[in-house]
């Protein structure tokens, strides 16, 4: 979450209280066995992934979200290849937004839906 | 919880009770945490006291049920702000212009209705996007366009009634323009359909828009008199093929001819995709430039200039000078450039593009250069080279110009637009730089050295400046400060905004103030006969109800 922390230094204190709780959270999630999610919701996911996160941070020319991990020197900087996206952060991005990505809301993206892109970003995570 | 100014708790408590019975208690959100999420998230005034959020939001699935909040609203005097897709960033957003309001979120209200391939329409609801459209268009297999703005996410219904627009042919351009027939549910919860679709079993409601007797779409435009929950759309059948070819003139002067041919060549049909303007001299790219730019790396404003053309233009006291020209000349850049767009017949685009060069040829020192000459569809390998929206393809590429980048490495948290619109002439460019320029000074403004306009509608061209929203507080109260006394300094000169966030719509609706405001108390007059509760989208586009109007006087 380090790089999460440095992204936000010049945030105001409620940004800095977000990555705070990020943090903590990320920490929580790493010392706690979950269960791997089942390939049916990693596939409902995907398609999630591919309706409302794909134009951003896919791949290919003209996605900004992943230009602007490319200018933060993310690697990878798609989202799909991340092993170390935890479920708190994803669902943080997702319901808070970040910079110029706005928040996304529940008639747009389900908790369910939501449940199952956290699934399939971590899919390939370490337990 | 919050409560809406003006309704009692209990009330407040009763409506919500009966909202959840109307739509389902899952779709009706109070929790902080689910409120917080209709936000306005450029808001320029986000961390303030002043920000504009709402008291709850419920989301309807279908016309029957939006009737039944509205009567609800209308029992309790609840103020409501409907909203479809939440996306008209920078110019708004999902948050109420009243502080207190109810959320109606159509997003749910998510059907294509109808799309009909060989009379090119389609119907929707309010919560489909351009992306579900398009997507919609590709699993059928129809030879349709879908004129689209530069961010793909949000709805044709919204953006149309913003009177956003787009890239393709001028008829499709202007996306209030290109629509045909609305649903609307009133303030009283009765329903109404426009044009064609007022008569019963109509075969036309998408094919003639004016139906009979007085039209009335545009007043369900940028307004609060209604809620639309279906629209219809004129779509743009796929054309044969796509011809560029962009125009590069010499001299500083020559944007005034440049402009004129131009005007000409558009309006008689000669060109017919959007005309896209800009300075090989200045480095101000012209819009199809952005996607190369991206996929390089690059910036997509304007090139640090070179040392000795910023000296040339620090001396000779600015840009309209013998010793520019001349630098241009000697680097072999122009000063001007105008990218033509052609759709159509491969033969007529290319008969066309010969024409536009023989109008052209009356600028001495003209040159030309060919562009793109695609067969349509585009191949996979096309697609990505191109400036997808001029291909009637949605996409958020356009939010890169505002992302971290190798030249933005600490972006902004949002953006508002400041978009008077201007007479279409190369004298009022100059001019509305001159005027910008020295305001910018000013108010301490970053501008560029020099904008060109957008070339979306027909007839006049819009100077569209980003203001970035921050999470500074004082930035942003020095940035809206600015905003507000452009809004004085275009109005002064005859020019007024086209759209803009609810932060600034009563200043600008103020400045359209011909004859006392006459338009502004016609506006007032209907709404007060249609809503007289004042329970729709209170203070949208600088239209307050009754009793907001009466408490601030």
């Amino acid at each position: 979450m380090r790089h999460l922390a440095k992204a936000h230094e010049k945030g105001d204190g409620m940004k800095n209280a977000t990555v705070g709780l990020l943090a903590a959270l990320s920490l929580m999630l790493a010392s706690t066995a979950f269960a791997a999610p089942d390939q049916e919701q990693i596939e409902r996911g995907h398609k999630v992934y591919d309706k409302w996160c794909f134009p951003c941070h896919g791949t290919g020319v003209g996605k900004p979200g992943t230009d602007s991990l490319v200018a933060r020197g993310q690697k990878p900087a798609v989202l799909e290849e991340r092993t170390d996206l935890t479920v708190p952060a994803i669902k943080t991005f997702v319901r808070h937004g970040v910079l110029f990505m706005p928040m996304f809301r529940k008639t747009e993206v389900s908790d369910a839906d939501l449940d199952a892109i956290a699934a399939y970003l971590t899919r390939n995570n370490k337990p | 919880m919050k409560v809406p100014p003006g309704v009692s708790a209990s009330d407040f408590a009763e409506a919500i009770k009966q909202f959840e019975e109307a739509v389902g208690k899952e779709w009706v959100f109070t929790s902080d945490e689910d409120v917080a999420m209709y936000r306005d998230a450029y808001s320029p005034f986000m961390g303030e006291p002043e920000e504009r959020v709402a008291s709850a939001a419920v989301a309807p699935d279908g016309m029957e049920q939006v009737q039944k909040v509205v009567r609800i609203a209308n029992r309790y005097k609840i103020p409501i702000y409907p909203v479809s897709t939440g996306k008209n960033l920078g110019y708004g957003g999902s948050a109420p212009v009243l502080s207190g309001s109810v959320v109606l979120d159509l997003k749910r209200m998510n059907r294509i209705l109808e799309v009909n391939e060989a009379n090119a329409y389609a119907l929707v609801e309010p919560g489909v996007s351009y992306f579900d459209l398009y997507r919609y268009i590709q699993e059928k297999g129809l030879k349709l366009w879908v004129d689209v703005p530069d961010p793909g996410w949000g709805s044709p219904i919204g953006n149309a009634l913003d009177r956003g627009g787009g890239y393709l042919m001028p008829q499709y351009r202007n996306h209030f323009d290109s629509h045909c027939g609305m649903e609307v549910v009133l303030a009283n919860g009765e329903v109404l359909r426009t044009g064609m679709g007022a008569l019963p079993g109509a075969q036309t409601w998408q094919q003639y828009k004016s139906g009979f007797g007085p039209w009335i779409d545009g007043m369900f435009s940028q307004s609060n008199f209604g809620v639309v929950t279906k629209m219809g759309f004129w779509l743009m059948p796929e054309p044969d093929a796509y011809l560029s070819g962009t125009v590069v003139v010499p001299r500083h002067d020559d944007l005034i001819p440049l402009v004129r041919i131009l005007t000409y060549l558009e309006d008689t049909r000669v060109t017919n995709g959007m005309p896209d303007l800009g300075s090989p001299l200045l480095g101000i790219p012209m819009l199809s430039d952005f996607a190369t730019r991206f996929e390089s790396g690059g910036t997509p404003f304007e090139r640090p200039l070179d040392p000795e053309l910023s000296d040339l233009i620090a001396k000779g006291g600015g840009l309209a000078t013998s010793a520019l020209d001349g630098y241009a000349q000697r680097k072999g850049l122009g000063y001007w450039s105008c990218k033509l767009s052609f759709y159509g017949a491969s033969k007529a685009n290319a008969a066309n593009w010969e024409f536009a060069r023989e109008k052209f040829s009356e600028i001495p020192g003209v040159r030309f250069e060919e562009g793109e000459n695609y067969k349509l569809p585009l191949t996979p390998e096309q697609r990505e080279k191109v400036h997808k929206p001029q291909f009637g393809i949605p996409s958020l590429a356009m939010f890169s110009i505002g992302a971290r980048s190798a030249m933005n490495p600490e972006p902004a948290s949002g953006h508002m637009w400041f978009s008077p619109i201007i007479p279409r002439t190369g004298e009022a460019i100059f001019e509305a730089n001159r005027v910008f320029a020295q305001a910018a000074k000013e108010f301490g403004l970053p501008f560029l050295s020099f904008n060109l306009p957008s070339t979306y509608w027909e007839r006049a061209f819009i100077f569209i400046f980003a203001f970035p929203v921050t999470r500074d507080v004082e930035f942003n109260k020095r940035n809206r400060a600015a905003f507000n006394k452009l809004i004085q300094v275009a109005a002064e000169h005859g020019w007024g905004e086209y759209r803009t966030a609810p932060a600034f719509q009563d200043a600008i609706m103020n400045t359209y103030s011909y004859n006392n405001h006459a338009l502004l108390h016609f506006h007032e007059t209907v709404k007060d006969a249609i809503d007289p509760n004042g329970i729709l989208s209170a203070g949208r586009y600088g239209i307050w109800p009754k009793h907001v109007r009466e408490a601030k006087s």
